[in-house]
């Protein structure tokens, strides 16, 4: 039932188009990495009370894979921000702290 | 009696009579009548029996909050179960029959149980049928099942179409009351756009029956004024008996128009399910009035103080002619003044409060009521409807002071806002102690994606009761939903003078267990004050596990009358504040919708769209039986008159074995994979190494997702240096397409890859037998030579004059060319092909005989020898799995430990030593017995056919160590008990070394 705007199209999207991929930002491991690196990869997730980011696509419109920033508890979207990056820009982790001051989610705050 | 009255009814038209039944018995009333007040009208007092004990029972309200008067509504394709008789509007020819009784209304065997309630305690069921444990299934379910729910399943399919509205606005208003009325015309100033719903046929909800005057004028114009300015804007839109039923995150709206509920004769859908997204949402949903708690509060003939007010000025029906009102507040003294200016008489206002009403005291008393001041009911008196009222001291345990013979009694314990939207989304309540209600806390309202407050509730909602204070917060929640810096001036009222309600949980307030254990909180799950007393004495303290453990609020009303009595009660019993036990949460719908409105349009054919391949036409002319494979529908096989399917998957199997055989396989997935990283990508997705892969040259290929586990295979095409074609399984080109997409996008960014899914437009179409080179060479153009066209290999070009792509590959084991045209030429080249192979005995085949053919050659099938728990290993596919790359999806997670286990199970041959066929998803059972009892299982069923090429039972399955154990028997239990004996074989039944596909 959530609205993001597609950071490509600019589509104002809705559950009838949008598809969830679950938490971003995770980084792949691969054939040499040691099992709890590879575990925490394929399994552990973060699971917070407010500020979160995770993976959506534009599925029934442009296609595109992109991030969302928003708190999992009022549902207010802070931002989107396209998928080929590693980090949140830092306009958005402004805009965040503004918001919700002295957040953190993993590395990030 | 209940009965007609000459003068009043607001909404009815006594010029047009209707003629409607009830249980068989033909009634009239009026237009404009519910089927509750023309019931009513009718002396139909009695309207259906309860849940647990059949005890008889009326009506109770004028709305939407009824638990009683449930009705089943119609007959065949329109019966309709639990309908409402208090919203079901009159119409020509309605038919209702009562529920719930046996066998019939008046005589009712099942109320027995009333008399047996001291045995049937809150919890009776968890308590009784637990032991012993298998009469559970056998004996207590069936039983309990035969006796319990209240109105029966529809038997016809529902004659009746409905549809989904799809709509945007900037602020929706639901309720169509003076508040609603009020914040509409005051937000529209600003030109939003703006719906206004009201449930009801009618505008102005409560008020006009309550009385007043706005702005110097009776209330009655002051609606009308309103409407007809709203009706004049172009940006507003209005509807009734449209029911906002739930609220969802981010302004999502789900709103149930029920368009000819009223006119069944009418065309088009019967209900209409809208799906709105907007800006704000204005709750605007009033109050309900809750019932008191007294002995026998649930007979028929006891009603809420406001509800008679409704039937007599709205519809201009009695319900007797001596009405006693009991209240802990000045509002029911409305009803008795309407009692009385209908000419009726109010045997006695019994007031619990000591020091009675406000203004509305003086007034009924100067019409000549009598008020008892700091009484109570001890009890109802009556059986099947009432007659009379025993009174006592609303401070005592209940001794009688006197009886007093009544035909009604009209009772309101305080009113409790419609909070139920606004909770939907996550509202926080706030307990008002002065008023004794749940209403929202300004503070606290749920927030929208931009954090913003978009839930703006409005007038008695808030639990602003007076008109006068109605008025000025709708004017203000108005303002503020379109962010108005002017302040509109409201309407004036004038301000009533009332005296404060009192909390009245217990009539009287010392009751014994006697009388509790009669006082009805829950009218139709039956629940009484005695039970969620014992629940809170039995640990059940939460409102959540008390409400679960005594079915409080769990009936078709969700308790809309029931709750704040019984989390009141709960209270009381722990001795904790009303607020620290809390509400239960409030779910939508806000009451039932039909299954028919959230289906929509999405039924029968419309269901789901299917996919057609170019020759789907031709197969459905030929008969053939057609299965579901994905999305897509495809021919299971071609049966002949006379023929039964296992007949003509044998006939096609065998023909195609000995001489041509044809096979629609435009449904498997197609994918371009494209530019100057294709061949790196590919390595990645892939288990073998593709990029090895020489134009010209086909592979067959696995891929595998993160965790390692198989989740496609298919054939792989080297176009040329930076192109391939991929081609998927039949239900999984989407998947995959999206799944290469996904690892592009959001892992491999900079790498130089376009996947485009071609998978319709091309008809692909399999040739395949011994004469499958002859046919192709008959119809003329590319040399389909052993030497031109080897096995493993594609090649462009022009057969029988079609533009064509044809590969070597074979999925049969038999010689096989799997020819791609151009979607549009699809039928066309499969109708030459099925004119040239006449001489060769052409026949189609169908998925079965595919299947049956690539299991006598052991070819596994993704979604039968897989499961999202296989990989490769087990499959004994180690020859397609690359050892030279260093990385693809799932080879890290294939080198963890339990992938690498020895005691995996893995794919063998499966042969029954009889010949017979082992039954699919059949398991092998081993030595010993497991934690529960169970037999150990080593081994289960992947693929199970009758082979008519070896004319015995052929499977495959999955079993511990399988290929250690060749030549080993072992046990598959079937269903009747039998156990069939299998052999452990190799996977590969016919033609192992190949010879027959490679000439």
């Amino acid at each position: 039932m959530l609205i993001f705007e597609c950071p490509y199209c600019g589509v104002h999207a809705e559950e009838s188009e949008l598809s969830p991929g679950g938490e971003a930002h995770l980084k792949r491991f691969g054939p040499g990495s040691d099992d709890a690196d590879f575990e925490s990869y394929l399994f552990i997730r973060e699971n917070p009370k407010g500020v979160h980011f995770e993976r959506w696509r534009h599925s029934n419109g442009c296609g595109k894979w992109f991030h969302a920033a928003r708190c999992t508890m009022t549902l207010e979207v802070f931002g989107t921000y396209v998928a080929q990056t590693f980090e949140p820009p830092q306009d958005l982790k402004e805009k965040i702290t503004a918001k919700r001051p002295g957040w953190s989610w993993r590395d990030f705050s | 009696m209940s009965t007609r009255l000459s003068s009043t009814g607001r909404l009815i038209d006594r010029s047009q009579k209707i003629s409607f039944s009830f249980n068989g018995k033909n009634f009239s009333g009026f237009k404009g009548d519910t089927l509750a007040s023309a019931l009513l009208a009718n002396d139909q007092i009695l309207l259906g029996r309860s849940f647990k004990y059949h005890r008889p029972r009326g009506v109770v309200s004028s709305g939407s909050e009824e638990p009683n008067a449930l009705v089943n509504l119609g007959d065949g394709g329109m019966f309709e179960p639990n309908q409402r008789t208090t919203t079901t509007e009159l119409f020509d020819g309605l038919s209702a029959t009562s529920q719930n009784h046996w066998p019939s209304l008046e005589f009712d065997v099942g109320a027995i149980n009333q008399y047996l309630s001291r045995f049937l305690p809150a919890g009776f069921y968890y308590k009784m049928f637990i032991h012993p444990r298998p009469f559970w299934k056998y004996i207590y379910e069936p039983f309990i099942r035969q006796s319990a729910g209240l109105g029966k399943a529809p038997s016809e399919k529902d004659a009746s179409t409905y549809e989904h509205f799809y709509a945007f606005y900037d602020i929706v208003v639901v309720g169509g009351g003076v508040a609603g009325l009020q914040a509409a015309l005051t937000a529209a100033k600003s030109g939003k756009k703006i719906l206004l719903i009201e449930q009801t046929a009618h505008w102005g909800g409560r008020a006009p029956v309550d009385g007043g005057e706005v702005n110097g004028q009776p209330l009655d114009k002051f609606v009308d004024k309103c409407v007809a300015v709203l009706a004049s804007m172009e940006n507003v839109t209005m509807r009734t008996r449209m029911m906002g039923a739930g609220v969802y995150d981010h302004g999502y709206l789900i709103a149930y128009e029920r368009l000819s509920d009223h006119k069944p004769e009418a065309s088009g859908p019967r209900h209409r399910l809208w799906r709105i997204r907007t800006g704000s949402i204005i709750i605007a949903t009033g109050a309900i009035e809750r019932p008191l708690v007294f002995s026998d509060n649930d007979k028929p003939g006891v009603l809420l103080a406001s509800a008679l007010r409704d039937y007599i000025v709205d519809y201009g029906v009695s319900v007797g002619d001596r009405t006693v009102v009991v209240t802990n507040n000045d509002d029911a003294y409305l009803t008795a003044i309407a009692v009385k200016n209908a000419g009726l008489e109010v045997s006695a206002i019994i007031d619990a409060r000591p020091n009675g009403a406000g203004e509305l005291g003086e007034k009924a008393k100067a019409l000549g009521i009598s008020v008892k001041a700091g009484k109570g009911i001890a009890k109802v008196l009556g059986s099947k409807r009432v007659t009379g009222v025993a009174i006592c001291a609303q401070a005592g345990e209940g001794a009688v002071l006197e009886e007093i013979p009544c035909d009604c009694v009209a009772m309101s314990g305080g009113w409790s806002p419609v909070v139920h939207l606004y909770s939907h989304c996550g509202g926080k309540l706030l307990w008002d102690e002065e008023k004794l209600m749940f209403h929202p806390d300004a503070h606290n309202y749920p927030k929208n994606h931009n954090g913003k407050p978009f839930i703006l509730p409005a007038g008695a909602v808030s639990g602003r009761m007076d008109l006068s204070e109605v008025l000025r917060d709708a004017t203000k929640v108005g303002s503020k939903a379109v962010d108005s810096k002017k302040t509109s001036k409201p309407p004036s009222a004038r301000m009533r003078v009332d005296a404060p309600i009192e909390a009245v949980w217990m009539m009287p307030q010392g009751a014994g267990i006697k009388l509790r254990s009669k006082a009805w909180l829950d009218f139709q799950n039956d629940v009484k004050v005695s039970d969620v007393q014992l629940a809170a004495q039995e640990g059940f303290q939460s409102v959540e596990h008390a409400k679960r453990y005594t079915t409080l609020g769990m009936a078709t009303d969700q308790g809309k009358l029931s709750n704040i009595n019984g989390l009141a009660t709960l209270a009381a019993s722990l001795n904790a504040p009303i607020p620290e036990v809390g509400t239960t949460t409030f779910r939508p719908p806000y009451t039932p919708i039909s299954m028919g409105s959230i289906a929509g349009l999405a039924r029968d054919e419309v269901f789901q769209p299917i996919r057609q391949t170019p020759i789907h036409v031709w197969h459905e002319e030929q008969g053939a039986y057609m299965e579901p494979v994905g999305q897509w529908r495809r021919p299971y096989c071609y049966p002949r008159t006379g023929e039964s399917y296992a007949d003509a998957v044998e006939r096609e199997i065998n023909q195609t074995r000995g001489s041509l055989g044809l096979i629609d396989a435009s449904t498997l997935g197609k994918l371009l994979i494209k530019g100057p990283d294709a061949a790196k990508f590919l390595d990645m997705l892939y288990t073998n190494m593709m990029s090895r892969l020489k134009v010209g040259k086909c592979r067959y290929g696995l891929m595998c997702n993160e965790n390692g586990f198989l989740s496609d295979d298919g054939v792989v095409a080297r176009i040329d240096k930076e192109t391939f074609l991929c081609h998927t399984t039949s239900g999984g080109a989407d998947y995959i397409h999206a799944h290469m997409e996904e690892w592009l996008q959001t892992e491999w960014w900079d790498w130089k890859v376009y996947v485009a899914n071609v998978t319709e437009q091309f008809a692909q179409v399999g040739v395949v037998g011994p004469n499958a080179r002859a046919v192709l060479e008959k119809l003329g153009g590319m040399d389909v030579s052993k030497d031109a066209l080897g096995f493993m290999e594609w090649k462009d070009g022009q057969i029988g004059g079609f533009k064509a792509r044809a590969y070597r590959i074979s999925f049969s084991g038999e010689l096989s060319y799997e020819i791609a045209v151009p979607a549009n030429q699809g039928l066309a080249f499969w109708q030459a092909l099925l004119e040239a192979g006449q001489e060769f005995g052409v026949m189609p085949y169908g998925t079965e005989a595919l299947h049956v053919m690539r299991a006598e050659k052991g070819f596994i099938m993704i979604g039968d020898e897989t499961d999202g728990t296989v990989i490769p290993q087990d499959l004994g596919m180690n020859w397609s799995i690359s050892q030279k790359k260093t990385d693809f999806l799932g080879k890290r997670a294939q080198e963890r430990s339990y992938m690498v286990d020895v005691n995996r199970w893995r794919l063998v041959g499966l042969q029954t030593t009889d010949g017979s066929v082992i039954p699919d998803g059949a398991y092998a059972v081993g030595q010993g017995r497991n934690a529960n009892g169970q037999k150990n299982t080593i081994g289960r069923v992947t693929s199970t056919y009758y082979s008519p090429t070896l004319q015995r039972g052929i499977a495959m399955g999955l079993v511990h160590k399988g290929p250690e154990r060749l030549g080993e028997i072992i046990d598959f239990p079937k269903v009747d008990g039998t156990i069939v004996k299998v052999k452990i074989v190799d996977q590969v039944f016919y033609d192992k070394d190949g010879e027959k596909q490679n000439v």
